[in-house]
This record gives structure tokens, sequence and C-alpha cells, in this order.
């Protein structure tokens, strides 16, 4: 039966499978306001995420078991790791397609490759040091520090099961992206970035270093996105890291990023929605493994909804930027 | 002692590659003062202005602001000098509004907000005399209110040297005025103005002094006052050309083209030709005239079967084919439609005049024939859905010259020979493709047209627009046509070029083609054109006689909105 109960654990499954999606939504739109097709966020999201396990896995391993571990580095090691990794996969991208001016998707889908087959190997040697029997590696000391809810949680009814439940980074992913939003609302570097991504020409002879922006906003976007890969792992999954377990959520969160027609704000919501479609087959009772996988299109399905009704509209502020996806030169002449 | 120049520069060159854009340019803007730059289109114009404005950085020479020697690398540093430019394609961002392009890329210290500037550009604004609204958006504007915005963005950055180029290009006669006198505030307000133009009677209305470049090199300057168009034009080309276009009356007009109520919907669903109807007639130049982008294009692409249609047709008449009319079987009604359409032609071996039917009854042409007279009519073709090859098949000789010539007219990368052959490929049974003809045609196109090309096999991406161009019509006319449609056929030509395109079409109007010809500059349409249609926004907004016509008039119907013309579009010449 559908209760408030069921709905209360469902919203928080759905939140859970949103906030990495979001992340990587928040991190993509801002790297594509600087013109960047960034198809490499799934590389970026896995490296992250297995960067950051390193970090964890090194520090929750030199603390001997049973003592607690220290808050403060437990969280911000991780973390560090995590976007630092990222910062490095954004690093790649933009000099490939900045300074070398390689093609954006070929570029994209390369660090896709990169980041996903890099995750793996290093994923499957940790689980080797640890000689665990199963083909995962666990960090619950961590996991239990990221998942910790606020203290005033349970006080608030449902209001506070439905919202407060959640660990710190769940607030920190809804901030970055209303944060992201208001950036490129109210601010004069917002204005100059998206100048960048929908006419550089325009931006350069307005005296804006195109380069730099683009270098920038790509650089940031891949370390958000990265930061969802490492919630991932160190919420969402309970601090277990399995190859292959992060799937297809590096490629949802570019689909987020046209379901929410490149708007950080409604990302937010965007991305419950988004978790709720994924997880849609726990709704219905009973239903067989191969059936599940089928109500996992749902947001794909509905995304290509979402394109087709705003090229119909077509409304002019609802459209990708105008030069996404094309690299810009100056002396062209 | 007279005050330093504004701007000065001395011995400037700018190579690219092996091509001099400039050579040892001398120039000097003085304070309230507007400084034309003439030249044809490639003598260096823009790169020089670039290099002033930033964008190209000198390979030689000095610029001097004010008498101090400064070195300009980016664009910043010009605007720091007080240097703004006003680009011929408008660098804006159409998503953002007027203000927020306006104070793009400006960083006072100030606090950012959008508002406050919205303010101080509707001052601009009002102390010059523009009109503009500050919050409307790029993508809903006109080209002159675009143009309103570049050149208020310039002044919020406090320039005082302001670089327009080739402003006027888009612009109708009006919008011209009011730019013009917006700039003469501007002067008087003791801003320095460097206008580019390759336009003379612009630089004679407007500036105080001229200076002439040709191939990149500095040939002088002149006081406006003390020069006339003459002299210009020698300093500009080198040599006398006479600029007149040669008009002949038109003969033997019979309606070619019909065009009849037809409309046109966009990918995007916007209406593209808005029931357009009118008469392409041969042995006449049909001027098209109109703002750029108010259908012109998809008017020529309907007619050449590359348009989907809405609705109304497109009839051919085909003057190859004779058909026998008997007056004495023909009811009254089927030759009076004949006669309201034109098509009712007297056979006359021995005059060939055509006489003019109109008003005659069954009962007077049948005597006519009884006295021995022949009347014929041509076939009706209509062209309406119709893809380029079934309209090739059926017979019908259309050319067309596309506005986009190395896309749609001729493939860049392959050799004159080769475009040729794009024509003819599929004449003639033989499983191997006839290249000995296309080269002839091409040599003969090269000697008769002068197209400077090392030779037939030359990929014509190599040769520069003009030659481009006349590889293209000769082409074209070369297909022998009955109808020739000419999109800007002169745009980046060099005067001596351009008028021998014209020429070419007035010759193609004697050998009774019918000729339509979209143009952009009113004084070549008012001078070339017997007839000059004016579109906008699709729909037909006049039709004037090219000899009477004035550039004012079709200026005003080029932007006129009031919808109820089409009526008047088409019979108002007959």
């Amino acid at each position: 039966m559908f209760t408030m109960v069921r709905f209360v654990t469902l919203f928080h499954q759905a939140v859970l499978q949103g906030i990495p999606i979001l992340y990587g939504s928040t991190g993509e739109i801002l790297t594509e306001k600087s013109g960047h097709l960034n198809l490499g966020i799934p590389g970026v999201m896995y490296f992250g995420a297995i960067s950051g396990v390193i970090g964890a896995f090194l520090y929750e391993n030199n603390v001997p078991t049973g003592e607690a571990l220290n808050p403060v580095l437990a969280i911000l090691i991780p973390m560090l790791s995590a976007m630092l990794g990222s910062l490095l996969m954004g690093l790649i991208y933009c000099f490939l397609t900045v300074s070398l001016r390689a093609n954006q998707n070929v570029t994209g889908l390369a660090i896709t490759t990169f980041g996903v087959g890099f995750g793996n190997f290093f994923g499957a040697s940790l689980v080797k040091i640890t000689k665990s029997e199963v083909p995962s590696l666990a960090l619950p000391r961590t996991s239990l520090l990221f998942q910790t809810q606020l203290p005033f949680a349970d006080k608030l009814g449902v209001f506070g099961q439905l919202f407060m439940s959640f660990g710190f980074m769940t607030y920190l992913g809804v901030l970055i992206a209303i944060l992201a939003a208001l950036f490129l609302r109210k601010t004069r570097t917002g204005l100059h970035l998206r100048a960048v991504g929908e006419n550089p020409a325009t931006a350069d002879a307005a005296g804006i270093n195109v380069n730099r922006y683009k270098y920038s906003a790509t650089c940031i976007g891949s370390m958000i996105a990265g930061l969802g890969g490492l919630f991932y792992v160190l919420d969402a999954s309970n601090g277990i890291w399995a190859n292959g377990a992060f799937g297809d959520r590096g490629w949802l969160a570019i689909a987020l990023v046209i379901f929410v027609v490149w708007r950080p704000d409604l990302g937010v919501p965007g991305s419950i929605v988004f978790g709720f479609l994924y997880i849609s087959y726990l709704f219905i009772d009973g239903l067989p493994m191969r059936a599940s996988e089928l109500f996992k299109m749902a947001p794909y399905i509905v995304t290509i909804i979402v394109l087709i009704l705003t090229s119909v509209r077509k409304n002019r502020e609802h459209q990708p930027p105008a030069s996404l996806g094309l690299s810009y030169f100056r002396e062209e002449r | 002692m007279q005050a330093a120049p504004a701007i000065e520069l001395k011995g400037v060159t700018k190579t690219f590659g092996h091509v001099v854009a400039n050579k040892n340019v001398n120039l000097e803007v003085r304070r309230g003062e507007i400084l034309a730059i003439l030249g044809e289109n490639g003598s260096g114009k823009t790169t020089l202005m670039n290099m002033i404005s930033g964008i190209y950085f000198p390979d030689e020479g000095q610029i001097f602001i004010d008498g101090q020697e400064v070195t300009i690398r980016s664009p910043k540093d010009a605007f720091n000098c007080g240097i703004g430019m006003i680009h011929q394609h408008f660098k804006l961002v159409d998503l953002f509004t007027a203000a927020e392009n306006i104070i793009l890329g400006v960083n006072d210290g100030k606090k950012y907000n959008v508002k406050e500037a919205a303010v101080r550009v509707q001052e601009i604004a009002d102390r010059y005399g523009f009109i503009l609204d500050p919050n409307k958006k790029i993508y809903d504007m006109s080209v002159s209110e675009k143009q309103t915005v570049e050149i208020i963005k310039v002044l919020y950055r406090g320039a005082d040297i302001l670089i327009l180029d080739e402003p006027t290009a888009v612009l109708t006669p009006q919008e011209t005025g009011r730019l013009f006198s917006v700039l003469r505030n501007m002067r008087d307000d003791g801003k320095s103005i460097i206008i580019i133009t390759h336009k003379l009677h612009e630089v004679l209305s407007l500036s105080d002094r001229v200076s002439v470049l040709r191939k990149g090199e500095y040939i002088g300057t002149v006081n406006t006052a003390e020069t006339n168009e003459n002299e210009l034009t020698e300093m500009m080309v080198g040599k006398k050309i006479t600029l007149n276009i040669d008009r002949p009356e038109p003969k033997n007009m019979k309606n070619r083209l019909v065009i009849n109520d037809i409309t046109s919907v966009d990918a995007f669903g916007h209406t593209v030709l808005d029931h357009v109807s009118f008469i392409a007639r041969s042995g006449e130049i049909l001027g098209i005239a109109g703002i750029a982008g108010s259908g012109q294009r998809e008017l020529l692409e309907a007619i050449a079967g590359l348009q989907q249609l809405r609705s109304g047709e497109i009839v051919y008449y085909d003057p190859k084919i004779d058909i026998a009319v008997d007056a004495e079987k023909a009811s009254e009604e089927e030759l009076q439609t004949l006669i309201a359409e034109d098509n009712l032609i007297l056979r006359d071996p021995e005059t060939r005049v055509r006489a003019d039917l109109r008003g005659k009854t069954k009962a007077e042409l049948e005597r006519m024939q009884a006295g021995g007279a022949a009347f014929v009519r041509h076939p009706r073709v209509n062209l309406r859905d119709k893809t380029p090859t079934e309209i090739r098949e059926m017979g019908v000789r259309l050319s067309f010259v596309p506005e986009d010539r190395l896309g749609m007219g001729l493939v860049g990368n392959m050799d004159i020979i080769d475009n040729m052959m794009l024509r003819s490929y599929k004449k003639g049974m033989s499983v191997f493709v006839d290249r000995k003809n296309p080269r002839n045609l091409a040599e003969e196109i090269i000697s008769e047209l002068e197209v400077v090309t090392p030779g037939p096999t030359t990929p014509v991406r190599r040769l520069s627009g003009g030659n481009v161009q006349k590889v293209l019509v000769g082409r074209e006319i070369a297909a022998n046509p009955k109808v020739l449609m000419a999109a800007y056929p002169v745009r980046g030509l060099d005067i001596n070029s351009s008028y021998t395109i014209y020429n070419l079409l007035t010759k193609q109007k004697e050998s009774g083609v019918a000729v339509i010809f979209v143009g952009e500059d009113l004084d070549v349409l008012v001078e070339l054109c017997d007839r000059i249609l004016v579109i906008n926004s699709g729909r037909v907004t006049g039709l004037l006689d090219g000899r009477s016509a004035t550039k004012e008039e079709i200026g005003l119907l080029m932007t006129k909105t009031d919808d109820r013309q089409e009526g008047e579009a088409d019979g108002s010449a007959e």
C-alpha cells in the first residue's frame, strides 16, 4: 500500500539517487555555459569517486580499527582527493580542447573511457590490497561520517524525515546548485561566462579572456561533478565501492542538464524527479529484475520528451548555449 | 599651434602569410572630425581598423593617441586608449538584453547592477538622439537597433574615437539618415569618428575628410569639401572609370514567370513568404529590394524548386513551344483568360511585332484570323512542388545565381571545369562524362569575363570573390536561360567586377531573358532595374517603376508594416 511511511522511504531513496546526478549536472551546466560540451562527465565523476575512495581508504586504513576517525580529516581528505582527481580530468579536457583545439566530442568520450577504465583499475587494486572475498571495498567508518544527519531531524516529524535526514553533502549539492544559479544570473563574472558560451567572438571583442573562462568553468565544473561521484560511494552506497556500480549516472547528469534547460536551480527539483524515475520500479511490488532495468530508462525517455517539447516551443531562452561544442580561434581570417 | 591629432598612424604594415593587407599606411584623425576611409572590398580598410581596435597587431609602424605612442595588443588596450569599434558583423550576444550586452566586459569596480546600467544607457541614448529600449533582447531587435546597441556600447565605455565599419550596408535610407544625424551630434560633442565605406555619396554627405586606400596601400587624404565623386573613384580604383549603368528600354515584354499568391513557412514555423504575387517578364530586369532576410532568398529558392510552398502557384510560360489557338473554335471565356494572362500571341512573321490584344473580343479576333492572322499560346507549366531536376527535365530554362556562391553555387574544392560539369554531367548517353565541352566553356568564360586564374584547373576557392562570381554567372548564362535569377551578385566585388556583372545582366535582358535581380545597394537598383519589387518580412509592400522610383520611396516600403498592399502589387505597373 502506498502509505506516508512508504513515501518517506521512497523520497529518501529518490534524493540519494538524485544528488549525485545533481552534482554532475551543476558541474556540466557551468561547463556548458562556457561553450564546452563535456561528454567526459561520466568519466570525471567516476574518476572523482575513485580518487576520493583512495583518499578515504588511505586515511581509514591508517587509523587502527576501534579508534575513532578524526571527523575533519575523514571528511576533508576524501573530498579534496575527489576534487583534485576530477580537476585533473578537467584540465586534460581543457588542454586538449582549448589549447590543442581538439574536437570536444571525441575528447569528452575519451575522458569518459579513460576515467572509467582508470577507476576500475584502481578499484580492483584496492580490493586486492584488502584481500576482500567479495569484489568490493567497504569504508564503513568514513561513510558513517558522511551519512551523519542533522541533529534536529528526528524532532521535526515528517518534515524532518523528508528534508532533514540526509548527510551534509546532500545540502552542499543543493547549495552549490543554487549558488551556481545566482552566480550565472546575478554576477558580472556569470554574465561574462554566459557570453563566452553564447558568442565567444563577442566576448573576446569585449575584452573578456575567453580561454581563461573556458578553463576555469570546465575545471570548476569538473570538480563539482567529481564530488557527485564521491557522494554516490560514501553516502548513497554506504561507503561501498564496487567496480561499475556507478553505472550510467554520469550520462543521466548530462540528460538532466537538458531536462532543466541549463538552469542549475531547476536542477534541484529536476534531480529528485530523476531520482524518482530511476527508482520507479520500486513502486511496483514483485517486479522481476529484468523489468526493473526497463524502468531505469524512464529518465532518458523523459529527457527525450523535454528535448522534443523545448524544440517545438522554440523558446529562445531555453536553448543550449549558442556556441556549445564549437572551438574558438581568434586569429582566423 | 595645432593640437595633436586624436589618433595618428605612421607606416603601419600588416601581412597575412604572403598577402599584404596593409602596406605603410599613414593616417590621422582630429578631435571633432569625421574621417571617411574609402576603398574597395579587399583594399585593407577593415584590417587597418582591426589593428587600431586591437584585434590584430601590426607587423610594423606606430600608433599615436593624442601625440603619445601607444601599443594596442588587445581590444582591452584599445578601450583604454578610448577607441571603440563598431564592427560590420555585430558582436552581440543574442540572448542578452541591450544593457547586458553594453556592460559586457566592463569592469569599473562598481557593484554589478544591470538596472543602473540600463539607466546610464538610456541617458547616453537620449543625449545623442538614439532610440533604444535597454531592456529589449537582441534577438527581438531590428538591424538598426542592434547597431544602436553597438554604438552605445562603445560610448558607454567612454570611447571618444569611434570606428564604424560599413555602418550603412544593412540600413534603409531613412535609418542611414538617422544614423548620420546622430554621428554629426557626436562629432559636435568633440568625438572623433572614422567611418569605413565604399559608398561615395555617403562619404560626400557625411565626412569632413577622406582617406583612400587601394590594395592595402595608402593613396592620400583630401578634404571632402574640395573633392568630387570622380576624383575619389579615380583614387580608389586607380584609373578613370565611368560609373553609368546602361539601361535600354525593355522590348517585347511577355509574361514569363507568374508568381501567384505563394506562401511558405520555415522550419521554425515563421511565415517567410506571405502571399507573394508578381510577374517576371521577358526582356526586363525585375529588381527585388528589401532589408536582408525579408524573404529574398526564400523567394528565389521557391522558384528554383528548393522551397516547400504552403499555397499558391509558380507559372512558367514556356516560350519554346507554340500552341496554335483557333479563335473560331475557342470560347470567348477561354480567349479572355488567355488575354488576361498575356498569353495570346499574334503570330505575324513579317513584322514580328506583338500586337496588343487587350480589350479585343472574340468577334474581333475571329475577324483578324479571317484576315490571315494566326494566334498561338505558350504552354503553362506550374513549377510548384517540383524539384530542380524535374524543372530542368520539363525543359524550363531557369538559371540561379545564389547568394551563397561557394555553398550553393559552386564547389570550392573543385576546379572551374568540374564546376561547369555540375550543370552538364547528366547530358549524353555515355557511361563516361563529357569533359571536353565543359573545358571549352570554362576557357570561354575565363577569356570573355576576364577571370583572373592560373588556369581552368584551379580550384575555385582559390579565386578572389569577384572571379568566383564571374565563373558562376558565366556558367549560369551559358545555360542559355529564359529566366535568370541573381541574388546579391555583386556582394564583395570591386567596382570594375560589379559593372561587368551589371552589363552581363543587361545583355541578358536585351536578349529576351526575364532577369530577377536581388540587390542591396538601392542606388544600383534604381539605375539598373526596369521595375522594383519591394518586400518586407516576406510580404510584397510595393512595385515601383525603376525609372521613376527614388531610394527614399523604396526605403519607406522596405520598412512598411501596413499589410494591405498585396492587391496593389500585382497590377500597379501594368
